[in-house]
């Protein structure tokens, strides 16, 4: 028997897995979700049928995420807003910091939270730390609400084709703009600039976000089981800089233990190939 | 009957399965002759792009299933009879005003008509009475006919052959069409509904009065908007009194002899699906709009209206399921909104008018685009809300019909620079389009203050249509002195 995975990233290129077993299959009330087990990469969770994380390669995605704004802005961030992210990835890297008081976790979809819980414990293992609140409704409904209240929002979604779509919009990234404290810092995943398709949502969202912040760079990773491996993060704000601002120092005093993130790959993560770049010029430009 | 029925769905599919060797239009042949359109349209799409021909009847004369599909409309939207329309309720609009009024005659009618009514008026040479719609001023909208102004101008013009009634307006905004029909009726009068915006009135639940339900004598319905049908296709409805066989006479004198097998299908579809799910698809409809409504009033600044607006009156009824935004609070003309959410924030609302903006809720949307909208409301309050004094705000212009807009229309005329035409009768249209309402319809008089609304308008970046000139920097007046009609 042969049983296998295939996520197709462009019409005629795909990522395909070798599947050991099929763990959960669920239609929710908002999209298909799916656990396997496979050799090379433990056990992975799709949505919809597209990658979200591996057991094996997660680490990668939720320490970028996190320990770049939190080598930055340090001991000032103490109440987070995480969009999406019910996977509990995001949140599991936030509470290594004690210092953080109040993380919000707003998933539209509970399903993910719970499925996550019981298949994939390495990932979900902090939902339950009593500085987690979880919210299951529309991010973009829920930041629509807020004014001036966290030191860092960060933005976990699924591709902008789907239920994830309204968390690529301008008028997200502007209400986030109102939601975060002066100092705040926004952290999105910004997609991959590589496929065409790709390039292309990418590029959509860089306007969007230029047009709603003053200072907005973009940085990146190395994620095997996404679309060309090669995958974008953005970084914005009122001023503060990712790199300039960047307390080395004072985060490597913290000893966190990480596996991809350190602070010299940090400000090489912000030097972007001439083709990204470009790419990002043409929307500045406008 | 049985409305589960789709009369000319199934003589497509049967005449598909039929294979038949096409020697006849179109010249595509079932899209073989021209690939690139089909592989965007799609083969489906092409293989029932077909001529009338015997087992699929002849929409100019109908006899099997056609008339069938026809019936069958009837049956869904209680009419002595349905015509099925491809030309866009444009069409069904002439058709139902050629069918009552001819050269000279006069009909009744609220100055905020569609271009289409006055269009009908030049091809048949009727003259109108126009009825003030009254405005809100705080809105800068045109209201409905207050019943007392419509038995004003019926007593006022005893001979008119009709009353037209708006049901509802662009703004979801209906008249007491039961009184205005049993005025009009006492006096010999027939009652035309212009009911583009009103499909739905005929199968929701709590919607304001249709006009066959009211005893109006015709009506166009504009199944592409509400009724989910294909860009371009209609209804006409006859009321009991009408003779089916002669609004044909009519409506075949401007239809084409080749209706769109698609646009009919998509019709004949389209009330089916309304027939047997009109009510839970406009519940769902009315349940995203209202929710609509109450977020963005909460954002500050953005009034979105609703039934609070009934006065009895002007305001007889309201259609819950439009969503018209006030932005004057804001600062913003309703046009700069419509503006900024299309370039920055890629929505596309249906239109902005000078205080307002109107965005087309349906069965297709989704609570999460609802969200985008309201989200984006609440990012433009944020970034653009500025000093509200210096907006103008849309008042109601009392035209001075001078000629009757055929006599104007097809009179001898000059094109004169805007700021030389005051005094002089107006030979065009002009229109910020949508809503396609006229500012000046041919056989008006050009005054100062239609010039300073063209000029704000074209300030405000509103599309002005209408005109020879597409500027909008010259209009076509009537040459030398013409002896009032009226």
């Amino acid at each position: 028997m042969h049983l296998s995975f295939t996520e197709m990233h462009t019409p005629t290129v795909g990522l395909q897995i070798a599947v050991d077993r099929q763990l959960y299959t669920e239609q929710s009330e908002f999209q298909r979700i799916d656990v396997f087990e496979c050799e090379e990469f433990g056990r992975f969770l799709t949505l919809d049928g597209y990658m979200m994380l591996t057991e094996r390669d997660e680490f990668i995605y939720h320490e970028m995420m996190v320990h770049v704004p939190l080598a930055v802005r340090g001991e000032n961030i103490k109440k987070v807003l995480v969009i999406g992210g019910g996977d509990g990835g995001c949140v599991r890297e936030l509470c290594r910091y004690d210092h953080i008081e109040h993380i919000d976790l707003v998933e539209i979809d509970e399903r993910v939270v719970s499925v996550c819980r019981e298949y994939l414990p390495t990932v979900a293992c902090s939902l339950s730390d009593p500085r987690v609140h979880l919210l299951f409704q529309d991010g973009l409904k829920y930041i629509r609400r807020v004014s001036g209240e966290y030191d860092l929002i960060i933005i976990d979604s699924t591709d902008p084709f789907g239920p994830g779509e309204g968390l690529f919009t301008m008028e997200f990234y502007g209400n986030c703009y109102k939601a975060l404290t002066e100092d705040g810092v926004l952290v999105n995943q910004h997609e991959s600039p590589f496929y065409k398709d790709d390039a292309r949502a990418c590029q959509r969202a860089h306007k969007n976000i230029v047009h709603s912040f003053e200072l907005s760079r973009l940085f990146q990773a190395h994620i095997p089981t996404y679309p060309s491996g090669h995958w974008l993060f953005g970084f914005s704000s009122r001023g503060i800089h990712p790199v300039h601002d960047l307390k080395a120092d004072w985060w490597n005093s913290l000893g966190i233990e990480t596996k991809y993130y350190n602070t010299n790959l940090h400000k090489g993560a912000f030097y972007l190939p001439n083709y990204v770049q470009k790419l990002l010029e043409k929307v500045e430009e406008n | 009957m049985d409305q589960s029925r789709v009369p000319i769905l199934t003589a497509l599919e049967q005449f598909k399965s039929m294979r038949i060797v096409p020697f006849d239009v179109p010249g595509h042949k079932r899209g073989r002759g021209n690939p690139e359109l089909t592989r965007f349209l799609g083969e489906a799409c092409l293989t029932v792009d077909v001529n009338s021909m015997k087992p699929l009847d002849n929409l100019c004369h109908p006899t099997t299933v056609i008339r069938e599909a026809e019936e069958l409309a009837a049956d869904a939207f209680g009419a002595r009879h349905a015509f099925l329309m491809v030309g866009g309720t444009t069409s069904s609009v002439q058709s139902m005003v050629l069918s009552v009024v001819s050269r000279g005659d006069e009909i009744i009618l609220p100055r905020n008509v569609h271009r289409s009514v006055i269009n009908a008026l030049v091809l048949t040479g009727a003259i109108p009475v126009y009825v003030n719609p009254q405005m809100n001023d705080r809105l800068g909208i045109s209201l409905g006919m207050s019943v007392s102004d419509v038995k004003a101008a019926i007593e006022k013009h005893p001979n008119a052959k009709a009353v037209l009634v708006n049901n509802p307006t662009y703004y979801g905004i209906c008249s007491d069409i039961r009184s205005i029909v049993k005025l009009a009726h006492d006096a010999g009068m027939k009652v035309l509904a212009d009911e583009a915006h009103g499909t739905h009135f005929y199968f929701g639940d709590n919607m304001p009065c249709s006009a066959m339900a009211a005893g109006a004598d015709l009506a166009s319905v504009s199944m592409h908007k509400s009724g989910g049908s294909l860009t371009q296709s209609s209804f006409l409805l006859c009321g009991q009194s009408m003779n089916p066989d002669h609004v044909r006479q009519f409506i075949n004198l401007t239809q084409t002899t080749s209706g769109s097998y698609l646009l009919m299908v998509s019709l004949d579809i389209s009330r089916k699906n309304l027939a047997l799910h009109g009510k839970e698809i406009f519940r769902k409809v009315t349940d995203l709009t209202e929710y609509a409504r109450e977020e963005i009033n909460q954002l500050g600044d953005y009034y979105a209206y609703g039934r609070e607006l009934i006065n009895g009156d002007t305001v007889f009824d309201f259609d819950a399921t439009k969503l018209a935004v006030n932005t004057l609070d804001l600062g913003l003309a309703g046009i700069e909104v419509y503006d900024i959410l299309r370039d920055f924030y890629d929505i596309q609302t249906e239109f902005g008018d000078l205080g307002n903006l109107l965005a087309y809720v349906s069965v297709g949307d989704r609570e999460r685009d609802l969200e985008r909208l309201v989200a984006a409301l609440s990012d433009i309050r944020r970034r653009y809300k500025r000093d509200k004094a210096e907006l103008m705000r849309q008042e109601y212009i009392n035209p001075q019909v001078v000629a009757g807009p055929q006599e104007a229309f097809y009179a001898e005329k000059q094109s004169l620079p805007l700021e030389n035409t005051i005094g002089r009768i107006c030979a065009e249209f002009v229109m910020c389009y949508p809503p396609g309402i006229p500012i000046l319809a041919p056989g008006e008089r050009i005054t100062q203050d239609i010039l300073d609304y063209i000029r704000y308008a074209k300030e405000k970046n509103c599309l002005l249509t209408g005109t020879e000139d597409p500027s909008v920097d010259t209009l076509q007046v009537i040459k030398g002195v013409i002896s009032p009609c009226i």
